[in-house]
């Protein structure tokens, strides 16, 4: 017997790709704009959205039943809170520089769109091993997008891949950087995210042109 | 047998084919195509989109010339060892230093029309001749030219080609292509090095020279070294063909003759400049600014000399006045222009780190063209309706 049921797989294959949150669905831009001109602050952004979004769709999906409709999105929002801050204070205390750096952004999970999106579409109205397949499948689609926009803007921004001189030293003149390369500082700059967030989109649509809408 | 028959043979083989674009263009660049249109009455007019393109370009190229004799003069005049302006000398650095932005720009921008082109199987369009020439004439002499190949192919395909190629785009794309440069690479588009050939690989040596532009010295306080006649005939840094007043005039006199270029346009960028000047002067002459201040030295600069130094002429004549991006509307195109010339005057002297805010004040108007244009038709409508109901009362 399979691990999980196709209808099961598909919780998690879909957001991947065909019905990505931040390429299809568009949620969750600011996050992907904000973070990502740097590879290792994308990841660890992934990850922690990974963890809320997974446990709260679960949590929410167990006390689906017993939350009063008129004050759902207050008890929504209670669960997330709870849970960024427990990512917050984890950070805070394995990965003091990196929280730093991360900032306000890990508080603002809360607002990620994409969180409120997945309770309301999705935790309120499924069990709870469903729930955590689609939170694991939709903060996977984001991940993945958050991470590939960081490659390009850190790599094309700053030289650097998670930190490593990949194309040379800027300073010392090696590798690419002896040719006369530079590196490009727009990438640095959140319109490039956006631009970069944009392309994918580009081909994503062409590949499948089915998602075109009219 | 003849290049045109030729041509028009390898169109024919080619009909139908992934690549009947390309050679359907370059037939079509060359000669007037032999089809002739075959249903229906048609209004024959001479002005194609060709025709218009060609005009602008021959308006451009007294300013080509006159930058690569620039280039040359101010390399030598920055060294200590001026020589004649209509020298060979200084033609020669402009023949190593500015042809090939112009092949580079052109170049690469071409070979992306014809690669959209062929991909999505339309006709090529001939979008991209003046911007290809423009963009070699508002970039610095020494900006190294894979950064402006990578420039252009970002500006050709985010500034144009998504949004539809040729007469879609929002912002125009010779600017689009400076603006990435400028927020990519600001060590090549600004400064006091990148304005004169050899500036910057000099810096830090024995033999070290400035490049400063005017705006430059005025945003540290500092003296001027150039006379109006200077600033006016051009004998100054900057990027390339922006320099010379005296040819940008004659440029629009020629444009606004041939009516490509809108009088509108060019004047109220013009008035809003001045407009935006004599706020700064009153600002001065009311002392409500010292000269210990940051901005004292662009503040003061007299109203009507912010015409002769920085870009807003260049601007004015052959950038606002892109049909395509500009308002559309007469009352419109006269409030796109105000601003474009308000909006410089106050980028150029709050911006003190990059002293110049042309193409930024366009690119930003460019945005809101649409919206003027909208509330122009909406108010004339109304005024319309108003005037009905007065009849029929």
């Amino acid at each position: 017997m399979a691990l999980l049921s196709k209808k099961d797989t598909k919780l998690i294959t879909d957001p991947l790709a065909d019905n990505n949150p931040i390429t299809i669905q568009v949620l969750g831009i600011c996050s992907a704009l904000a973070i990502t001109a740097e590879l290792k602050a994308s990841i660890v952004m992934a990850v922690s959205v990974l963890f809320v979004l997974a446990m709260g769709n679960v949590v929410i999906s167990l006390i689906r039943n017993i939350i009063p409709s008129k004050i759902r999105i207050i008890v929504q929002l209670t669960v997330v809170a709870a849970l960024v801050i427990l990512v917050d204070l984890v950070l805070k205390a394995y990965a003091y520089e990196l929280s730093k750096q991360l900032s306000v952004f890990v508080g603002l999970i809360i607002t990620n769109c994409i969180i409120m999106g997945r309770f309301e579409a999705f935790a309120l109205g499924n069990g709870p091993w469903r729930s955590f397949l689609d939170g694991i499948g939709n903060s996977l689609g984001y991940g993945l997008i958050l991470i590939a926009v960081g490659f390009f803007r850190e790599l094309l921004g700053s030289g650097t891949l998670l930190g490593f001189r990949v194309l040379g030293d800027p300073i010392e003149k090696t590798v690419l950087y002896a040719w006369g390369y530079e590196n490009n500082g727009f990438m640095l700059l959140s319109p490039m995210a956006l631009i970069v967030v944009g392309l994918i989109i580009w081909i994503q649509r062409s590949r499948n042109t089915s998602l075109i809408e009219e | 047998m003849g290049l045109k028959s030729s041509l028009h043979q390898l169109k024919e083989k080619y009909k139908g084919t992934k690549m009947a674009p390309a050679f359907n263009a370059l037939h079509t660049f060359l000669y007037m195509p032999n089809e002739t249109t075959k249903h229906g009455t048609h209004i024959k007019a001479a002005d194609d989109l060709k025709r218009t393109m060609n005009i602008v370009i021959m308006a451009l190229v007294p300013c080509l010339i006159f930058g690569m004799f620039n280039a040359g003069f101010q390399h030598y005049a920055a060294l200590g060892t001026p020589v004649d302006f209509l020298s060979w000398d200084a033609f020669w650095i402009g023949i190593i230093k500015v042809l090939p932005l112009v092949a580079v720009s052109y170049g690469v921008g071409l070979a992306i029309e014809f690669l959209f082109a062929i991909i999505k199987g339309h006709e090529v369009e001939e979008g991209y001749l003046v911007t290809g020439m423009l963009v070699p004439l508002i970039v610095p002499v020494d900006l190294p030219l894979w950064m402006l190949a990578v420039a252009v192919s970002f500006g050709v395909v985010i500034g144009k080609e998504v949004f539809g190629g040729t007469g879609m785009n929002i912002l125009n794309p010779a600017l689009t292509i400076r603006a990435f440069l400028f927020f990519a690479y600001p060590t090549w588009m600004s400064g006091d090095k990148v304005w004169v050939h050899g500036a910057v690989e000099r810096a830090g040596t024995a033999d070290a020279i400035s490049g400063e532009t005017i705006l430059g010295s005025y945003a540290q306080n500092a003296d001027i070294s150039y006379s109006l006649s200077d600033m006016f005939f051009g004998f100054i840094p900057g990027s390339v063909g922006e320099t010379s007043k005296l040819l940008i005039i004659f440029g629009a006199l020629f444009l606004i003759f041939t009516k490509i270029g809108s009088w509108r346009i060019i004047l109220s960028t013009i008035v809003g400049a001045l407009v935006m000047g004599l706020i700064f002067n009153g600002v001065v002459d009311a002392g409500w600014i010292t000269g210990t201040s940051k901005f004292y030295g662009l503040m003061s600069v007299p109203f009507w000399q912010h015409l002769l130094i920085g870009s807003i002429l260049f601007g004015a004549v052959y950038m606002a006045t892109d049909p395509v991006t500009a308002a559309q509307t007469n009352k419109g195109k006269i409030i796109y222009g105000f601003f474009i010339g308000f909006i410089s005057i106050l980028i150029r002297v709050f911006n003190p780190a990059y002293p110049e805010g042309v193409f930024l004040a366009i690119l930003l108007m460019n945005v809101f063209a649409p919206t003027i244009d909208h509330y122009v038709v909406q108010g004339n409508v109304k005024k319309r309706m108003k005037r009905m109901q007065t009849k029929t009362v």
